[in-house]
C-alpha cells in the first residue's frame, strides 16, 4: 500500500469522541480542513471512530462545514485503543485514498498517527500551527514550532500521500455553523471485525483531581516557584477559579511537590496554548517558556522586574504576588458585579 | 526482562542560540546531551531490571559523537548498546528514523519491552517512539507515568491523558513511552563511568541491517523542511510596578482593563 501521487483526492480529519460526544478538537480541524479543501478545490470528510455516536453531533458536523461523515463504530472503538483505531483508519486510507488527512495533536492523535503514518508509507508533521497549501504544486505546508518553540520549520511532503499532520489544539478557533442548512451525507459502518483485534486492555480510568485539565482550558494561571511554599498554592488557585481556568504549574513547584505531574507546564512537561496564559511568581525559564510561549495572551506577575516571563508577556505586574493576586482577585469579583 | 531503549543525542536546550540574521540555529560550542525525557526512559528500565532481572539494551542513531550519549546510559547502569551510524542515515525524518531503528532492534534479537522518552526535546515530534511500534507491529502504550505491575507476559501501566490516566493492560512484546512522572533519573556511578568508557559499544551501518536502501536518510523521508524562520515576536509587554499601595491599585486596574478589553473577562 505504498502512498504516490495517483489517485488521491480530498481532504479527510480525524475527530475525537468520547462517550458518543464529538469532541472541541473535530471543530478545530473542521475550520482547518475546509480552509484546505476550498484552496484544493475537493471536499471535505470527517471520520469517526466510536461505539453509539450521537446523530446530533454527527449532523453538527455538516453544519460546521464537512461534506461528509463516516463514523465507524464497534464497542472496542468506545476507548481510544492504538491498534484498533490504527487498522480501521488504514483500512479507511486504502479505500478512500486521502491527498490531506490531519488529525489533533492529542494524546491520540500523537499516538495513532504515527503508528498509521509508518504503515501507510506516509509522511508525518508533528504537532502543526500553520497549514497551508503551495499554490504552485498544490502541496500542503505545514508550520509548527520545532526547538521549544524558538524556530518555526516549514514541511512538505512532495511525493507520498496521504499528507499526514496533527494539529495543536487550540491553535484555531472550531468552525462556525454555517448560517445557511448545508447538506453533507452521514454514513454509519460497522467497523470490520478483523480491525477490532487489541494486545491492549483498558482496565480503568482515574480522572485529574481537579476537573478541567491544563491543555482543555482557554485559561490557565501557573504557579511559579515565587509561591514559596505548598501551602501558598491556594492564593494562585484563587485566581485560576475566579477567572474559570486550569492551574498550572512550573517544573520547580512540581518537582517540590506542591503540585502533581499533570499540571506542569513546559519541556518536560504539556505544551499549552490557552487563550490566556497567567504566571504568578514564574520567572520564566527557557524550559517553561517552550511549553507556554503560544498562547494567545500572556500576563505575568513577579517581583524581579527583569524576570525572562515579562520578555514573552503582553502585560506584567511587577510586585509581591501575596499582595496583587488577591487584589486582582477582588478586583475582577467586583468588576464581573458592576 | 530484556529492555531496548532507544535514545537521542539533542543540544541542550537552554544553550541554543540563534543566528539573528538567518534564523537558524548556531550549532558551533553548544553542549551536548541525552535528550533529557530519554533519562526518565533508562530509569524505568533499569528500575524494571532490578525488579525483575534481565538486561537492559541502549540503542541510538546519529552522528559518530553520538557515541558519548551511549556510553552515558552504560554509564548509568544500561548493561550493553549500540550505535547506528552511517552517512546513509543522515537527514532522516521521523519515519526513516523509526525504519532504521526498527531494523536496528529488530537486529538485537528477542526482547520483551522497547521504552522510550516520550520525544525528543529538539525535534519535539514524539513520533519516533510510535513508529517503532508500528514498524514491529506491537501495541504501544505512550505518556506512560507509572507501571503497577509487570510479569513475565504483560505490564499494567497508567497512562496520561488530558483528563487523567488510563489504566492499561499491555501484553508483552510492546513499546511503551513515558513521561517525567515515572520516577527521577539517577545520575551515573562512579563505577558505571569506568564501565562505560572500557565497554565496546558496536557500530552499525546500513550493510548491517536488514534494510532497502531507499528506505533511509534523506532520501528514505517523506517529510523535507523547507523553510526555517523566527516566529515573530509580537508582543509588547505594558509593565506596571505594585510598589505600594497606590501603584499596586494601579496596577491592577490596569490589568483587569486589559483583560476587558481582550475579553478574557
Amino acid at each position: 500500500m505504498t502512498g504516490t501521487k495517483q489517485h488521491h483526492q480530498g481532504v479527510w480529519i480525524l475527530g475525537e469522541q468520547a462517550s458518543g460526544r464529538v469532541q472541541r478538537i473535530t471543530y478545530e480541524l473542521l475550520r482547518r480542513g475546509r480552509e484546505l479543501a476550498d484552496k484544493r478545490g475537493t471536499d471535505l470528510t470527517v471520520l469517526l471512530l466510536g461505539h453509539e455516536i450521537h446523530q446530533a453531533d454527527l449532523e453538527e458536523t455538516i453544519e460546521r462545514g464537512a461534506d461528509r461523515v463516516l463514523a465507524m463504530e464497534a464497542p472496542e472503538l468506545e476507548h481510544f485503543l492504538v491498534e484498533p483505531y490504527a487498522a480501521c483508519t488504514l483500512k479507511v486510507i486504502e479505500e478512500y485514498r486521502p491527498e490531506i488527512f490531519l488529525a489533533g495533536a492529542t494524546s491520540t492523535g500523537r499516538t495513532l498517527m504515527p503508528y498509521v503514518a509508518v504503515r501507510a508509507n506516509a509522511g508525518l508533521t508533528a504537532d502543526c500551527t500553520v497549514l497551508d497549501i503551495e499554490r504552485e504544486t498544490g502541496n500542503l505546508l505545514q508550520t509548527r514550532p520545532a526547538i521549544g518553540g524558538n524556530i518555526l520549520a516549514t514541511i512538505k511532503t512532495a511525493v507520498r500521500r496521504p499528507q499526514m499532520a496533527t494539529v495543536r489544539p487550540r491553535s484555531t478557533r472550531p468552525a462556525d455553523r454555517q448560517p445557511r442548512p448545508r447538506r453533507g451525507e452521514i454514513v454509519r459502518l460497522v467497523a470490520p471485525k478483523e480491525c477490532l483485534a487489541s494486545r491492549i486492555r483498558r482496565v480503568g480510568f482515574l480522572p485529574n483531581e481537579s476537573e478541567r485539565g491544563i491543555q482543555d482550558a482557554d485559561i490557565v494561571v501557573v504557579a511559579g516557584r515565587g509561591i514559596k511554599k505548598g501551602e501558598n498554592v491556594p492564593v494562585v488557585e484563587a485566581l485560576a477559579r475566579e477567572l474559570a481556568g486550569a492551574l498550572g504549574a512550573t517544573r520547580d513547584v512540581v518537582d517540590r511537590g506542591w503540585l502533581s505531574y499533570p499540571h506542569q507546564v513546559g519541556l518536560s512537561g504539556k505544551t499549552i496554548t490557552p487563550k490566556l496564559y497567567v504566571g504568578v511568581g514564574a520567572s520564566g525559564s527557557i524550559q517553561h517558556l517552550a511549553g507556554m510561549q503560544t498562547s494567545e495572551t500572556i500576563v505575568a506577575i513577579n517581583s524581579d522586574p527583569d524576570a525572562h516571563i515579562f520578555n514573552v508577556a503582553d502585560f506584567g505586574i511587577v510586585g509581591d504576588l501575596f499582595e496583587v493576586v488577591p487584589a486582582l482577585v477582588e478586583k475582577i469579583r467586583k468588576t464581573r458585579e458592576s | 526482562m530484556r529492555i531496548i531503549v532507544p535514545i537521542k543525542q539533542v543540544p541542550e536546550t537552554s544553550s541554543v542560540k540563534m543566528d539573528e540574521t538567518t534564523g537558524t540555529m548556531i550549532r558551533e560550542g553548544v553542549e551536548a546531551i541525552v535528550n533529557p525525557l530519554d533519562l526518565y526512559a533508562i530509569e524505568t528500565a533499569l528500575r524494571l531490571r532490578e525488579r525483575h532481572g534481565g538486561e537492559v539494551i541502549v540503542i541510538s542513531m546519529g552522528p559518530p559523537a553520538a557515541m558519548t550519549a551511549v556510553r552515558e546510559a552504560v554509564a548509568m547502569g544500561c548493561d550493553s548498546g549500540v550505535l547506528l551510524s552511517d552517512k546513509a542515515f543522515a537527514g532522516s525524518d521521523t519515519w526513516a528514523t523509526s525504519y532504521t531503528l526498527s531494523a536496528g532492534i529488530r537486529k538485537l534479537g528477542e526482547f520483551d519491552l522497547i521504552i522510550c522518552g516520550e520525544r525528543a526535546t529538539d525535534g519535539d515530534t514524539g513520533q519516533v517512539g510510535p513508529g517503532i511500534a508500528g514498524f514491529l507491529g506491537l501495541p504501544v502504550a505512550t505518556y506512560v507515568g507509572k507501571i503497577d505491575e509487570a510479569d513475565a507476559s504483560k505490564v499494567r501501566v497508567r497512562r496520561l491523558v488530558e483528563n487523567g490516566h488510563e489504566i492499561l493492560e499491555v501484553h508483552l512484546p510492546a513499546v511503551l513511552t513515558v513521561v517525567k512522572e515515572i520516577g527521577e533519573a539517577r545520575l551515573p556511578t562512579l563505577r558505571g563511568k569506568r564501565r562505560a568508557r572500557s565497554i565496546d559499544i558496536a557500530v552499525w551501518g546500513p550493510e548491517d541491517l536488514d534494510v532497502d536502501a531507499d528506505n533511509l536518510g534523506l532520501q528514505g523521508s517523506p517529510t523535507r523542511v523547507v523553510k526555517i524562520f523566527r516566529p515573530k515576536v509580537a508582543r509588547d509587554c505594558t509593565k506596571m510596578s505594585a510598589k505600594d499601595e497606590t501603584t499596586l491599585d494601579a496596577a491592577v486596574d490596569g490589568l483587569v482593563a486589559f483583560l476587558r478589553q481582550k475579553q478574557l473577562i
